[in-house]
């Protein structure tokens, strides 16, 4: 980490000490999230959102370890096996709710954590690598959350597979043989199930891995500000250990909270009810929806339509079903290259009048995309999410570059501590008046 | 003049302040401590046996196949039991025996329900490290005091299932049990 | 590069996207989509909201209604549907003592293997036995109920939009089929051999209206009238409670937990600002 005025790990305590140097591991915490990590100190609440990601990271991998103890991955039993802990395990009940809710609160935290991004521009220069670290992320919190769905083997487990599984026999040529391959048979079943209980148990440890990095890169250029505009020195920074961990602990205290309530009192609301009935693969439940927070890209899945063909001949060269599953990947891995669409030399949003409405307008579309996502694939549905989806990749792909280069921007500050006293100024004209003498 | 007196104050306060503000913060990382106990306790508890395998069946053995002198091996909660039908011979045999030679001193009485001495049920567990003894099937070895052996470290019980040589430290236990009639018994 | 590349690849999804939009409007003036009759009718027949003494963060089972509940269920709706996931033992949430539990138990049959031939059989159930199966598999279901499966019930409440309400509404909602529903979607009409009933997510269900009328069981002294409201409700509330047996336990923990919560965030907020006193920010 690079700020020269940051704090040295200097142990007081023998036993640090001896450890400390045969293992630096009590200097890479310090480093990290201790006193010696100089942070901006005008961080607001949406910078609570990583810490509260990685909270979330954590109940996901206790209560699925100790929900691995009594679960069975076979399709004959996995349904009951999941009963059976509702029932009969010691604080079962528990567990399964908060493991299950935790999985939506996860992305509710993440969701607003990279749209903190967003905004902010978090992911320009110098912290593309950060960016591109969370991208993996996410794809690997969607595909192990997309497992972990099955395992219950319920209704919306086993179609909500077959559905997902399906999309890759749209690809041509190899999409047969790689949905085969994937399912180890022809639908959802023993192979399938078995092999996302394994999956499912090692990808969050590979997620934590990725968070590693993501972390690591972060601390090389040091947290981002709502400002934008980089450290300059020491009166712009707080040490990251008492100031944010107090905060963080505000933050994990009030997000603590909310997933309580969820938990003890509304632990069914997220989910879907088809769910409760044992999967039947010769019956298909009236609606296949995913969970909540694959609805945006359900919707782009399903805009698509009408074939690209080549009119006024019956000859089509993109299917629909492939158009929608190129669609839906593209919607995600578009944001890889978010650093180098958005070619603005200004980091925040705030500071972005133009980028600013373009940005309302995404948060509408998206929260209109997940609305289309979970409604039945029936007018006015779709038409609604042709527009949004039109929207969504016109605002990544056409609108952000083009804005970086008309926008004009307004004036930054100087620096963090310049905007953080014009702010607390602004709030008080005497203290002002002290200050200018 | 106003800024100097000011400055004072704010020094003594500032003192006072530290102080509460310490309190502040000790009451809340305790608070966090006492909620993250609290919250690994179901963690824990939840290896605890489940209320189904607590339900675990009552196991009923029928006793009227069952001549004098021979055994059999039923099973209860999962583990061996071992339900004898002791001759005269054998229960004088354990009647003969001193308490003081005993290294876990029971009467053949007190480990057989009152006017069925000749039924002795017991769980067919060395009370060593847990091997199943041998004994109670037709030609297994009954050790040298003609009750059960242990194979694994040479424990010998004898006719009332009663340690007697070897490591093992207490008698075969004897689970909770009772007579549903004269020919059949109800454990657990 | 990359952005010409992006803008190409982005012009390339936004049109088809408005292509297909543009397909679709034109379909939607020129044919628009029809109600279907289940839209029709879950428009005009809103299920009831009962208030259930189990609603809201402080609601409770009335164990009196769960009994009567397992009653009706006993003795109306066991000949048809199981609730296999519920063991005899676990009826002691609903009050019933050991004694109870195992008269309960006895009266059912499980299966088993005779100890002597090794032939299948039956013996008498103990309180560790789930209640057992209905029928030995699913087509001996279809066989004796016009060829519907009657779905096991232990779950029904947590597998229906609406739980206790969809119950209690489908026990309460056979009748005739509405004139007006006939008239505009002719095609709705009931089909020999099912019954019409607006809750039912198909409008049509096989089963027959298994509460008939008033007193089909008896409730004990001091019990309400067994109406078929009555019965209706009461038997909705104790599937509710073999869906959620642990709701009483998750309610009386949660309350605590957010409690603490609660202060332990007010204790965290207050910490926080005060190691950010001195920091302008």
């Amino acid at each position: 980490m690079s700020f020269p005025w940051a704090e040295h790990y200097t142990p007081k305590n023998p036993v640090m000490k001896w450890v400390d140097e045969r293992l630096p591991l009590p200097r890479f915490i310090y480093n990290a999230v201790g006193a010696g990590y100089p942070v901006p100190r005008n961080l607001n609440y949406f910078w609570n959102f990583g810490v509260l990601a990685g909270i979330a990271l954590t109940i996901q991998l206790v209560t699925g370890i100790v929900l691995a103890m009594h679960y069975a991955a076979n399709a004959g039993i996995a349904f009951e096996s999941v009963e059976h802990i509702m029932r009969d395990v010691n604080s079962g009940w528990l567990l399964r709710y908060a493991h299950a809710n935790g999985a939506s609160f996860f992305f509710i935290v993440v969701y607003i954590h990279m749209f903190r991004g967003l905004y902010f521009g978090s992911y320009k220069a110098p912290r593309e690598m950060v960016w591109l670290l969370g991208i993996v992320i996410f794809l690997l919190m969607m595909a192990t959350a997309f497992m972990g769905y099955v395992l219950p083997w319920g209704q919306m487990s086993f179609w909500g597979a077959q559905v997902i599984t399906g999309l890759f026999s749209a690809i041509p040529l190899i999409g047969e043989t790689l949905h085969t391959w994937l399912l180890g048979g022809f639908a959802p079943g023993d192979a399938a199930l078995n092999r996302f209980f394994s999956l499912h148990y090692l990808l969050p440890f590979v997620i934590a891995g990725v968070i590693i990095l993501h972390i690591w890169a972060l601390h090389i250029p040091g947290s981002s500000n709502p400002t934008g505009v980089e450290v300059k020195g020491p009166q712009d920074t707080v040490p990251f250990h008492p100031y944010y961990t107090a905060k963080d602990g505000f933050g994990v205290a009030v997000f603590l909270l909310i997933f309580a309530i969820a938990v003890f009192f509304a632990p069914n609301l997220m989910g879907h009810p088809d769910n409760y009935i044992p999967a039947n693969p010769m019956a298909t439940p009236a609606h296949i929806v995913p969970e909540w927070y694959f609805w945006p890209f359900y919707a782009i899945l399903r805009a698509f339509t009408v074939d690209l063909s080549i009119p006024f001949t019956s000859i089509v060269l993109i299917p629909a079903k492939l158009l929608g599953v190129l669609a839906m990947f593209a919607s995600i891995l578009l944001l890889f290259f978010l650093s180098w669409l958005d070619t603005s030399p200004v980091r925040s949003g705030t500071y972005r009048p133009l980028f600013k409405k373009f940005f309302a307008l995404l948060i509408v579309d998206v929260l209109v995309l997940g609305y289309c996502g979970g409604a039945p694939a029936e007018e006015p549905y779709v038409m609604i999410s042709q527009i949004a989806a039109a929207y969504y990749f016109a605002h990544f792909l056409i609108i952000l570059p083009i804005i970086a280069t008309i926008e004009k921007t307004d004036p930054l500050p100087g620096s963090i501590t310049e905007a953080v006293l014009a702010k607390a100024h602004k709030n008080d004209p005497a203290a002002a008046a002290v200050a200018a003498e | 003049m106003a800024t100097e007196v000011q400055g004072a104050e704010a020094v003594v306060s500032e003192g006072e302040g530290v102080r509460r503000r310490d309190f502040i913060n000790i009451a809340a990382v305790s608070f966090a401590g006492v909620g993250g106990l609290a919250a690994v306790v179901p963690l824990v508890t939840q290896m605890n046996p489940s209320a189904d395998v607590l339900a675990q069946a009552t196991t009923e053995v029928d006793l009227s196949a069952i001549l004098p002198g021979q055994s059999i091996k039923a099973v209860f909660r999962s583990q061996p039991l071992f339900v004898r039908h002791l001759t005269p011979a054998e229960i004088a045999e354990a009647d003969k025996v001193p308490m003081s030679e005993l290294r876990d001193p029971q009467t053949l009485e007190q480990r057989t329900v009152d006017g069925k001495t000749q039924w002795l049920v017991t769980m067919g567990v060395c009370t060593h490290l847990g091997c199943v003894p041998l004994g109670a099937a037709e030609g297994e070895n009954k050790g040298p005091f003609g009750g059960y052996f242990c194979p694994c470290h040479g424990s010998s019980y004898d006719t009332a299932a009663r340690i007697r040589k070897g490591p093992a430290p207490r008698n075969l236990d004897v689970p909770a049990y009772k007579y549903t009639s004269d020919t059949a018994i109800l454990v657990g | 590069m990359v952005r010409i590349l992006g803008a190409l690849v982005g012009l390339f999804f936004s049109i088809m996207l408005i292509w297909a939009f543009g397909v679709g409007a034109y379909n939607f003036v020129t044919d628009p989509p029809q109600k279907t009759a289940e839209q029709w009718v879950q428009k005009n027949f809103p299920m009831e909201h009962v208030s259930w003494s189990f609603n809201g963060p402080f609601g409770k089972y009335d164990n009196a209604q769960l009994q009567r509940g397992f009653q009706v269920y006993s003795e109306v709706c066991a000949a048809c549907h199981s609730i296999h996931l519920v063991a005899f033992r676990d009826l002691k949430d609903l009050g019933y003592n050991d004694a109870e539990i195992k008269a309960i138990a006895k009266k059912r049959q499980i299966p088993s293997v005779d100890p002597k031939t090794g032939e299948a059989a039956t013996r008498d159930g103990i309180p560790a036995d789930k209640f057992p199966h209905v029928y030995p598999n699913d087509v001996a279901a279809r066989a004796a109920n016009n060829n519907a499966i009657p779905p096991d019930l232990s779950l029904m409440a947590k597998a229906r939009h609406g739980g206790a309400d969809y119950i209690h509404a489908l026990l309460t909602g056979f009748r005739e089929q509405p004139a007006e529903l006939l008239k505009k979607f002719p095609d709705s009409k009931t089909p020999e051999g099912l019954h019409y009933n607006p809750y039912f997510a198909n409008l049509n269900l096989a089963m027959a209206p298994p509460l008939a009328g008033e007193g089909q069981v008896t409730y004990g002294e001091g019990q309400p009238k067994p109406t078929v409201d009555q019965m209706s409700k009461d038997v909705a509330a104790f599937l509710t409670w073999t869906a959620e047996p642990k709701m009483g336990v998750r309610k009386a923990t949660g309350f605590p937990v957010v409690i603490f919560l609660l202060f332990a965030g007010v204790l965290a907020y207050l910490s926080y600002r005060s190691i950010w006193a001195d920091k302008e920010h």
